[in-house]
């Protein structure tokens, strides 16, 4: 089988890789035990596999894994540096946004892209960069939440609630 | 009474939430087995044919190929696919592989191999014969003289009729409707027809099984049903359940797909066959038509009142397909009837259905499971009746619907395939529901405000305001049973050990806040093991809405036993009594003015090094009733005549789930419920093309609503005390999916002053519906 070489980074650390010319970005990550980046279409339609190229939210299913030569690449597994939660990521648990999860690295990658550029983006805005996105779990309205009280946008945590009668 | 609770009632995190946000490697598919293989089915293109000759000879050659089977590979034992408890009440019409083929999409052969592309390549290599056979894709040309015959193998059991292609039948009655329908004022007689939607799961079914060491059978699955798929598995493959391990690691949602064992056969086959690791995993294409869809029916609904509003008599007659195997087919149907009816305090009701074989993709157990089909029917011509009674709608569910201390009797003639028990309703918020809802929707005023009277007559943006009332079950009334094993450890954290299936839903979270809340220890104390057939004690699976009623029922009782057993090791450390002491803030103190205490660890240290006694218990659970939890759901549309685009700007949702053991998870089962329902109403159907296939099946053409396409959404959580529930919990996962769909129609006739009867609601069906009322009209005019 005909290889090629690719040298890029992932999360931060040079990733040397031999990949048939045809292998998708989403195929060798995955290969290489990114898990994070989820398989859940292939045609670029639901988002789960979504990865952050040179900071750009990309459909690694849609990406040849040739093309990722000399980019950074960020992906789910990058994001807790230390051991420590992204706000986003602290968010979408304070929120309860994250449901079975399966959809939940792609939305906080799309929101992190969004974040880095615009600190402080209207719900329209959030709603914009979660609809590259499919949930069939949350109805979007608690990751929405979770993004902008990320952004400082809707401020506090919400405080713990008492079960109401 | 909450205020003393410590974790339950509180907004926790998720248990596996820190994993799920940081893409740590917990889903089926997330591992890599040395030497693991592709494993590839093959789908029939035939709606409906025999395979006269299949030579594989071609395929087994090629390099990389380790397995391809047909059917002449395999036991012929039939089954049904359903994931229920045993004795299932499915038909047994389902075979590993078969010589027939009946729908787009049914198994010819299956192979494994070194990679996917070989796997493909293996499958193109596979000659297959096939005699085509006429194919019945109309369900109401099923039972028609002629039709073809979809089951007529011999040796499958439990069909109703299979020459007739007649599934299931159900004909329960109680009272005695005609009588009822001769007591009425008015009657009412509409029929609805509902489609076929898929789950949209967005992790796709896949299964990885191996040997392992000891040559037993691993089954790594996204399954709800890990120990009914043991016991399926063990049957068709025909090794013993102990020779069967089934792990069921995190889930990326179920919704009912996952109530079904099926993969898992074919790749327990395949991996056997092969002697290597196989997995096994749909394409999103593969997802929509060949694994399961919510049951199709056509309704005819007939209702009887009183002048005052009053409902007197109702009557549903339901077809319904279940497609090319009979699945969840008479449960499916039986709740459109025993869970819909009922709703109303009607002294007569009666249900009947068939439920018919068609060449189509499987139906199956689907959120819901056959209430959204029977609500929308019931709530629309409820709704009509209101109307024409000069009633409010809301007053009208005021009057009518079943009240604390009422006793569902239909429940007691229909329950799971066959007789079932009464309902008695011992907690009910439905009327909180009404007015919270109402209130959160501003019902009255837009009632007057928007609809044909309200809207300025020159603009083509009509807005209008519709409601429904809809309720569920928790759990299968004297079936669903689970169980729970706590242990304790040195630092006095416990393991907490449940059969029970998280799918995503967050039990692993309900059900650790359950144990932590009856030990008096902190969340972090409570570390949980589910779903995993060598590890964990048997649990029915997550279905039914059953898990925090049954298998939180089942941890409430072990957590009280191994308290129970810490009170004893405490009161010998302390030389007290028992009764004397109190388990909280992790540790057991005195009761009183004096207070003496000892820690958690200081007990597990004393029992495990001093007294040689682990503590640790196990406890089964089940209920001989279902309390419903019940919605009330409100709308807002606006429909613009000009393109027939329906938009809900708002969409309110008050459930009475009993207790909510964590709110904030709640509403989250109630958010992707109604959005869900949202789809059922207004955009999601699989539709299949004269020759049965799929014409849509991808995420462009079948559309489920995004993060853009969204309504406001207001949910509103109406807590009662459940007597049966563990600390008052009944459930919240099922109920709120079925009202969108009534609420949705219902507003789009206050807006523009047509009924829709037939979903999806889509655009160019409110074009068509303006413009025959047009034309009717303008014939009236003439």
């Amino acid at each position: 089988m005909k290889t090629m070489e690719v040298r890029l980074n992932v999360n931060g650390e040079p990733k040397h890789w031999i990949i048939a010319p045809g292998d998708l970005l989403l195929d060798v990550l995955r290969r290489e035990g990114y898990f994070g980046v989820k398989r859940g279409c292939e045609s670029g339609e639901c988002g789960a596999c979504t990865v952050l190229v040179d900071g750009k939210p990309i459909n690694s299913c849609l990406m040849f894994a040739a093309k990722a030569e000399g980019a950074d690449v960020l992906t789910i597994e990058g994001l807790a540096r230390g051991g420590v939660l992204h706000p986003i990521q602290e968010a979408f648990l304070d929120h309860g946004a994250a449901q079975c999860g399966f959809c939940t690295p792609g939305m906080i990658l799309n929101a992190k892209a969004l974040l880095d550029r615009k600190p402080n983006p209207t719900e329209e805005e959030v709603r914009e960069v979660l609809a590259g996105t499919l949930c069939r779990c949350t109805g979007y309205r608690k990751p929405v939440e979770a993004v902008l009280a990320a952004a400082g946008r809707a401020g506090r945590k919400p405080a713990p609630r008492e079960a109401t009668r | 009474m909450n205020s003393q609770r410590n974790v339950v009632g509180k907004n926790v995190w998720k248990v596996d939430g820190v994993k799920l946000v940081t893409g740590g490697p917990s889903f089926t598919d997330d591992i890599h087995l040395p030497g693991m293989l592709y494993g590839k089915i093959l789908p029939s293109p035939y709606a409906h044919a025999r395979i006269k000759r299949i030579d594989t000879r071609k395929a087994k050659a090629l390099a990389g190929v380790h397995a391809v089977l047909t059917y002449k590979d395999v036991p012929r034992v039939p089954h049904t696919t359903a994931g229920q408890a045993w004795p299932e009440p499915s038909p047994y019409d389902t075979y590993l592989l078969d010589s027939k083929v009946r729908f787009v999409g049914d198994r010819v052969a299956a192979v494994a191999a070194e990679s996917r592309a070989i796997a493909e390549k293996a499958l193109r290599l596979i000659e297959v014969e096939y005699e085509v056979l006429p194919a019945v894709l109309d369900m109401e040309q099923a039972m028609a003289p002629g039709a073809a015959v979809i089951h007529d193998e011999p040796d499958s059991k439990g069909i109703h009729d299979a020459a007739r292609n007649i599934a299931g039948y159900i004909l329960r009655e109680i009272g005695n409707v005609e009588e009822g329908f001769r007591e009425s004022d008015r009657i009412y007689e509409r029929e609805y027809r509902t489609q076929r939607q898929q789950h949209c799961i967005l992790e796709p079914h896949v299964t990885i099984s191996w040997l392992d060491a000891d040559g037993r059978l691993v089954i790594r699955s996204s399954t709800q049903v890990p120990y009914h798929s043991r016991r399926q598995v063990a049957m068709i493959l025909q090794i013993p359940v102990s020779r069967i391990h089934v792990i069921k690691p995190r889930i990326g949602g179920g919704f009912g797909g996952k109530q079904e064992m099926l993969l898992e056969d074919i790749c327990g086959a395949l991996a056997l066959a092969a002697r290597r690791p196989v997995k096994i995993e749909y394409t999103r294409q593969e997802e929509f038509y060949m694994a399961r869809t919510r049951h199709p029916q056509i309704l005819k609904m007939k209702i009887g009142v009183k002048r005052d509003g009053t409902i007197v008599a109702s009557q549903l007659t339901v077809l319904a397909t279940t497609g090319a195997y009979g699945s969840h087919s008479t449960t499916v149907q039986g709740n459109t009837g025993s869970k819909v009816l009922p709703l109303y305090r009607a002294p007569h009701m009666r249900f009947e259905c068939h439920v018919v074989y068609t060449n189509a993709p499987v139906a199956g157990a689907f959120r819901g499971y056959g209430c959204p089909q029977g609500f929308f029917a019931q709530e629309t011509l409820v709704d009509e009746i209101a109307y024409d009674l000069g009633m409010d709608p809301v007053e009208f569910h005021r009057q009518n619907v079943i009240r604390l201390g009422d006793m569902d009797l239909l429940s007691a003639q229909l329950g799971e395939g066959k007789e079932g028990l009464p309902r008695h309703i011992r907690s009910c918020g439905l009327p909180e529901c009404l007015d919270r809802g109402a209130a959160a929707i501003d019902w009255a005023r837009k009632r007057k405000a928007s609809g044909p009277e309200g809207t300025p007559p020159a603009s083509h943006l009509k807005r209008g305001v519709g409601m429904a009332c809809t309720m569920q079950g928790s759990g299968i009334a004297g079936i669903d049973w689970a169980s729970a094993f706590l242990k304790m450890n040195e630092d006095g954290s416990f393991f907490l050990q449940v059969g029970a299936s998280d799918v995503g839903g967050g039990a692993d979270t309900v059900l650790a806040q359950i144990a932590a809340e009856t030990l008096g220890v902190s969340l972090d104390k409570i570390v949980i093991t589910s779903g995993d057939t060598d590890t964990t004690p048997f649990d029915v699976g997550a279905y039914a809405s059953s898990t925090t009623i049954i298998s939180g029922g089942a941890v409430k009782k072990a957590a009280e036993k191994v308290r129970e057993q810490v009170l004893r090791m405490a009161a010998r450390m302390l030389d007290t009594s028992p009764d004397k002491l109190a388990c909280g803030d992790n540790q057991v103190s005195t009761i009183g003015e004096s207070t003496r205490s000892v820690t958690m660890t200081q007990i597990a240290l004393h029992s495990m090094y001093k007294e040689k006694t682990q503590i640790m218990d196990g406890a089964s659970h089940f209920n001989t009733d279902s309390p419903p939890p019940f919605c009330a759901t409100f709308a807002e549309v606006e429909v613009d005549t000009q393109t027939g685009r329906i938009r809900v700007p708002h969409l309110v949702t008050a459930v009475d789930p009993g207790t909510a053991i964590n709110p904030m998870q709640a509403e989250g089962q109630v958010e992707g419920a109604v959005t869900q329902g949202l789809g059922y109403a207004l955009t999601e159907e699989l539709v299949l093309d004269d020759a049965g296939r799929p014409v849509n099946p991808n995420f462009l053409d079948y559309k489920i609503f995004g993060a853009k396409d969204m309504p406001k959404l207001t949910t509103i959580l109406v807590q009662t005390d459940e007597p049966l529930g563990p600390y008052g919990a009944k459930s919240i996962s099922e109920v709120p999916i079925n009202g969108p769909a009534p609420a949705i129609a219902n507003a789009i006739f206050h807006a523009i002053g047509v009924r829709f009867r037939k979903l999806p609601i889509r655009p160019e069906d409110v074009l068509r519906a303006l413009r025959e009322k047009e034309t009717a009209t303008d014939d009236q005019c003439l």
